[in-house]
């Protein structure tokens, strides 16, 4: 199997890696850089827990070779948050609308939702659910998934809990 | 707002979760995400068939291949098989639970285990995998219960029957029931095997710690399968340490063992430290499934709606190991007739072996099964007799003071029949349809789901809670954090008795060499149990402060309070005093900050095997769900445009917590209902991946509208009962009974795909 070094820009900071051809983008974030935050799920495309965004598109890492994003900005779980301490306005809504259960989906949703509302501020209820449609999550059963990614679209939505 | 009045500063309240932080960033350090230097990688050789015998296995060309490490077979391994006895025979209760680390001899099912590789690499393994040459003669194996129980028929284990038990129950004289009934609707309901589909599949790490002590961290919802770990390897238990990071999902799949066994064993042989994840189509094929079953009900009811006769056959497909499933089983067996009073019962269950992949536990652990059936037949019962269902169930609802099949008396609070009327109240009139290939239909389930373990079982849960010099307060128990809260409901807990925030407790967990054991983390025990105990410790606690701040401050102890990091003098405010000056002087003192509780169930013998009577269960959840579909008659799709659901929760400890369980559960079941079911060719898994096993999207659900009673008459901290499982169990037949009334046809098997929906549109 061959071998090369290529760059990866990453959250923005560049890291140099050795790589196989056939290796996967998944195993070389989580594995050998250590960014755990992007998750196995399923290893075939169709869970979404994977996720991350590649030049701001959303890209299913399990099933992508590193060698093709090489040069490419891709942004894990770990560069959603702006600062240490600080969290993404979606991230926040996650926390609020209690949309985080086991937590395994989370990364991969969050990614998700970012991509969508950059795209459209102001996404309907449907395209939200069209946008989530390849990530599973089995714990929460959406709802709550849904109405964060509506807060943090809105954050006059707050939480829909009744006190 | 404080403890002491009982007008909660956390309790109840929707309080983000403390473990959700790091979620959100990603930094959640679960089982597969520690990678330890110079770790080899732990990969096993699946059987390619469900029956045969095991003629020869050839392992040197894999041990010669450079990078293997070692291979084991069942020959390696210490003591392959272990059994736990459970005390009784075949013709009453059960049988031995076996469990078997490899295969031996005989192969079971198909993907069950047969070597394990280690390597240097997950390539290495995958090669040396292909290197072992297994001679398998393939034998005819049985795939059908009804068929494994003929005389003559295959044998799946080495026993001379593939009956695993069987159980009944007796209430009256069931024939004389049906002499008084009206009318009687008979019908037989099936089932398939699900699975739990965790987001997470099983992984773990393990390693030698520097005491020599064996160390597997795993994604599990049992620690204390050290005990099982450690009589595999033969040695002491105490050699053996588990640990549990947070878990992304179990829903009863990881309360078996997964990779623990394989990564101690390669510890133990090599010394050297090891990883295993399994793929999504091990997963799949290999670990426990809700078990199949078939289910005949026949029930007498009287023209006034009077249920008067219940007499139920099931028939349950235990697979090729026995696992879980007798108190699955025993399960449905008390569950069998569900929240409803019948003069008459009579139950009869039996498991059996089979060469499908094994069946254990799964959210709900022989509940669901036995929902849909008497939810499906409450519903037919309701239509034979032109009756709305909600009125039909509510003239046969038990109540607070009633007594199941059983003999047990309901002692605590019974809020079926309002959950009941709450759901279809939410649920509204019935959407007009403005097409006439659109049929709309409405349905409703109610159902009883117990919350803690099996009384006999005698469960106890241990918590330790102390408070630190600065008045930051530590929690170490046994829990298992399987993504429901269970950590967070404790931090909850000792905040609110202790007056402190939930940012100021820390829970450590899961680890048994460190945290106290507070058992699994299954059978919706783990707010009931731990709960429980952390509160004993955390009021123990706060005894010990009051008392101390009582004597310093000269005021009776009745005068005061421990609210927002402050002791409160309610007579005197000027004599407040900041509770970590309180807890410096208890420390001066020699006060104890610290308490080690244990809980302890309610325990009771056995039932009785000839006639099912006895106590079984501590106390149920009761609860209903309500839902609207659309079916399209040319397509059979059933859309959902409602879905409602409410428990009693007895009483939320977090309420965002309790909702997103009700939530959540409400469509882990709706997947039962609509489209889930493991295809087998002859014990063969078809549809071993996400592409061609369905679970819900976010294109299969509607928004869930939820709703709580709070009654406060559950046997958990502060009154609350448990809500993991109940949640999922009535989603299915709820599901169901809404197509059914759209379409005007019965469905009584599971999935109603589009395809049975189409099925049952034609055979109108």
């Amino acid at each position: 199997m061959n071998k090369q070094h290529i760059t990866l820009n990453i959250n923005r900071e560049e890291y140099d890696v050795v790589v196989t051809d056939n290796e996967l983008l998944s195993n070389v974030i989580h594995d050998t850089l250590g960014l755990t935050g992007t998750k196995y799920g399923c290893g075939t495309g169709e869970c979404g827990a994977c996720t991350v965004l590649v030049n701001g598109d959303p890209v299913l890492a399990c099933i992508t070779l590193v060698t093709a994003v090489a040069g490419a900005e891709i942004i894990t779980i770990e560069g959603v948050a702006p600062a240490p301490g600080k969290l993404d306005p979606i991230q926040d809504a996650f926390l609020e609308q209690a949309a985080v259960q086991c937590g395994f989906c989370t990364p991969g949703m969050i990614l998700v939702a970012k991509d969508l509302l950059v795209r459209n501020p102001h996404p309907t209820e449907e395209e939200i659910r069209e946008t989530i449609r390849g990530n599973i999550c089995r714990c929460t059963g959406y709802t709550s998934i849904i109405r964060a990614i509506q807060q943090a679209a809105d954050p006059t939505i707050c939480c829909q809990s009744k006190p | 707002m404080s403890y002491k009045d009982k007008n909660f500063r956390i309790i109840g309240k929707p309080m983000p979760r403390h473990d959700a932080w790091e979620k959100v960033l990603g930094k959640t350090n679960y089982a597969g995400d520690n990678e330890i230097p110079g770790m080899l990688y732990v990969k096993a050789l699946r059987s390619a068939h469900a029956a045969a015998k095991l003629v020869s296995i050839d392992t040197s060309a894999a041990e010669a291949l450079a990078g293997v490490e070692i291979v084991l077979t069942a020959k390696d391994v210490p003591n392959n098989e272990t059994v736990t006895k459970f005390g009784q025979t075949h013709t009453v209760g059960g049988f031995e639970g076996l469990y078997r680390v490899l295969a031996d001899k005989k192969v079971r099912f198909y993907g069950e285990a047969v070597a394990i590789v280690a390597a240097e690499t997950p390539e290495i393994c995958d090669e040396a995998l292909k290197l072992i040459k297994v001679e398998y003669e393939e034998l005819e194996g049985v795939f059908d219960p009804a068929e494994a129980l003929k005389p003559g028929a295959y044998l799946v284990g080495e026993d001379d029957t593939n009956l695993v038990c069987q159980y009944k129950v007796r209430k009256g004289n069931v024939e004389e029931g049906f002499a008084k009934a009206d009318l009687i609707i008979e019908n037989t309901y099936t089932v398939p095997q699900v699975d739990h589909i965790y987001m997470e599949p099983e992984c773990g790490t393990a390693w030698l710690g520097e005491d020599g002590v064996i160390t597997i961290r795993a994604s599990t919802q049992v620690i204390e399968h050290f005990r099982g770990i450690a009589e595999v390897l033969g040695i002491a238990q105490n050699r053996v340490r588990v640990i549990a990071p947070m878990v992304g999902g179990g829903f009863g799949g990881k309360e078996d063992i997964t990779v623990e066994t394989y990564l101690a064993l390669v510890v133990f042989k090599t010394g050297k430290p090891c990883a295993m994840t399994w793929t999504r189509e091990e997963s799949l094929i290999s670990h426990g499934k809700r078990h199949a079953y078939t289910m005949e009900y026949k029930t007498g009811v009287t023209k006034d709606g009077k249920i008067v006769a219940q007499q139920v056959d099931i028939l349950s497909d235990a697979g090729a190991y026995v696992y879980l499933s007798p108190w699955i089983l025993l399960y449905s067996t008390v569950k069998a007739v569900g929240p409803y009073d019948s003069e008459t019962v009579k139950v009869d269950t039996r498991t059996v072996l089979t060469n499908n992949t094994f069946a254990s536990a799964n959210r709900g652990f022989g509940g669901a099964q036995v929902c849909f059936a008497y939810e499906r037949q409450m519903n037919e019962a309701a239509k034979a007799l032109g009756m709305d269902p909600l009125e039909f169930r509510r003239k046969n609802y038990l109540h607070k003071g009633d007594a199941l099949a059983t003999g047990r008396v309901l002692e605590n609070a019974v809020e079926t029949e309002a959950t009941g009327i709450k759901v279809m109240e939410m649920l509204g009139e019935k959407t007009i349809s403005d097409k006439p290939n659109i049929l709309i239909g409405q349905g409703m389930a109610s159902s009883m789901m117990s919350y803690g373990r099996m009384t006999f079982l005698h469960d106890t849960s241990r918590s330790y809670v102390s408070i630190e010099l600065d008045g930051s307060v530590v929690i170490r128990c046994g829990v298992q954090d399987i993504g429901c809260g269970q950590t967070s409901s404790l931090a909850s807990i000792a905040a609110e008795v202790l007056g402190v925030d939930m940012d100021d407790v820390t829970v450590y967990f899961g680890d048994t060499s460190l945290t106290p054991l507070a058992g699994t983390t299954t059978a919706t025990r783990m707010l009931y149990m731990s709960g429980n105990a952390t509160l004993k410790a955390s009021k123990a606690i706060r005894e010990n402060l009051l008392t101390t701040a009582a004597k310093y401050l000269e005021v009776s102890i009745e005068e005061l309070d421990l609210i927002d990091h402050q002791v409160i003098v309610e007579s005197a405010p000027e004599k407040n005093m900041p509770l970590q000056q309180l807890v410096k002087i208890c420390a001066s003192d020699g006060v104890e900050l610290f308490n080690l509780a244990q809980f302890n169930a309610p325990a009771r013998e056995f039932m009785d095997f000839t006639s099912g009577q006895g106590q079984v269960f501590a106390d149920f959840t009761f609860g209903s769900h309500a839902v609207e579909v659309a079916v399209n008659t040319d397509t059979g799709e059933a859309k959902l445009l409602k879905y409602v659901s409410c428990y009693d929760a007895g009483q939320a400890v977090n309420k965002l917590s309790a909702e997103g369980q009700i939530e959540g559960g409400a469509i882990y079941g709706l997947g039962y209902g609509m489209m889930e079911g493991i295809k087998y060719d002859k014990g063969k898994t078809l549809n071993p991946n996400l592409a061609t096993y369905l679970i819900p999207t976010t294109m299969d659900v509607p928004e869930m509208q939820t709703d709580m009673i709070e009654s406060g008459g559950g046997l958990g901290p502060f009154g609350a009962k448990g809500l993991g499982e109940p949640s999922s169990v009535p989603s299915a037949p709820a599901f169901v009974n809404a197509v059914c009334d759209a379409i005007g046809a019965p469905i009584n098997d599971l999935p109603a795909s589009p395809e049975a929906i189409l099925k049952a549109l034609n055979n109108k």
